[in-house]
């Protein structure tokens, strides 16, 4: 169920995203998307370039924790901003869990309005790509 | 130190780009497109996929998931075959020394308006900011550009930042 203004709360977490991206994910970003630069589908390619292998697209991570956002309040509201910054590589076949917690709850102009600090997670528990979000309830 | 006595890589030349508007581009929002960048996402929600699913959760038509803002329209003699975008109109002032590593360093986007299958934006950018910065892979630099998407009424509807770090 999405989450309704009356549910949100500070400090509460949002349910988690779990991604795991297949290489077949990253090509289909890759048109999704329009960017299709070659470290993120030609193994080869990505290790000409001193990487370790292919790596996933930063603005697909970004996507991910707007779906992580959008899951959570559905169509009970917006978002009105999100980002998140690139700290760290993530990996195909290597599990993505983007989280989220409510850092704040507020109305402001006439909005009832809800601040998340929300970032990706590797399989070592490191933020790889920490951000924000501000959403807009109906 | 000698990290401290580096010579700025930021010139005046480069500041003089600071707050220049770009040519704008054109960005359409189509049904297919929004479908193939929420399947790609792995979105659920039928409101990216079912127009009368989007116009039941009070959505003109099938609206643009989280990150998605339209698709700048291609063509081979003007645009990048890589991204897709316009290719730049060349590389503009150069840092006091060629630096040759990029880094995407962020994206923060504000979504001020509903954009639907449909719409037809128009963007533009600038250059917003310009700092340096000595890290753990030495001396950087860090350049922000605004870009200010615009609807077929003229009503700015998203605005995306994006940071740039070469090194």
């Amino acid at each position: 169920m999405a989450a309704t203004w009356n549910d949100v709360s500070e400090g509460m977490s949002i349910p988690e995203l779990k991604k795991n991206c297949s290489t077949q994910q990253l090509v289909q970003w890759a048109a999704g998307s329009g960017d299709f630069y070659q470290i993120h589908y030609d193994k080869d390619f990505a290790m000409s370039t001193g990487l370790p292998g292919l790596i996933v697209h930063g603005a697909l991570k970004n996507a991910f924790l707007g779906q992580l956002v959008h899951d959570w309040v559905g169509n009970n509201g917006r978002i009105k901003a999100y980002g998140c910054s690139y700290r760290g590589m993530d990996y195909p076949t290597e599990e993505i869990i983007c989280k989220g917690v409510v850092k704040r709850k507020y109305e402001e102009n006439g909005e009832k309005l809800a601040d998340l600090e929300v970032w990706t997670e590797n399989p070592k528990g490191q933020k790889t790509t920490p951000g924000t979000a501000t959403v807009r309830f109906n | 130190m000698t990290q401290a006595q580096a010579t700025p890589l930021i010139t005046d030349e480069m500041r003089a780009e600071i707050g220049k508007e770009s040519q704008p581009w054109t960005c359409e929002v189509d049904k297919t497109a929004i479908r193939m960048f929420a399947r790609s996402v792995g979105h659920t929600d039928p409101i990216y996929y079912d127009e009368a699913a989007a116009k039941a959760a009070g959505y003109r038509g099938i609206p643009c998931p989280p990150g998605y803002l339209g698709t700048p329209v291609f063509h081979p003699a003007t645009s990048d075959s890589t991204f897709g975008g316009r290719r730049g109109a060349g590389p503009g002032p150069q840092p006091s020394r060629p630096l040759t590593r990029v880094l995407n360093g962020g994206t923060e986007m504000e979504l001020l308006e509903d954009i639907c299958a449909g719409d037809v934006l128009t963007a533009s950018s600038h250059l917003a900011e310009l700092e340096e910065r000595t890290g753990s892979i030495g001396q950087m630099l860090i350049s922000t550009n605004k870009t200010v998407y615009k609807n077929q009424h003229g009503k700015v509807v998203a605005i995306s930042t994006g940071t740039g770090i070469r090194y």
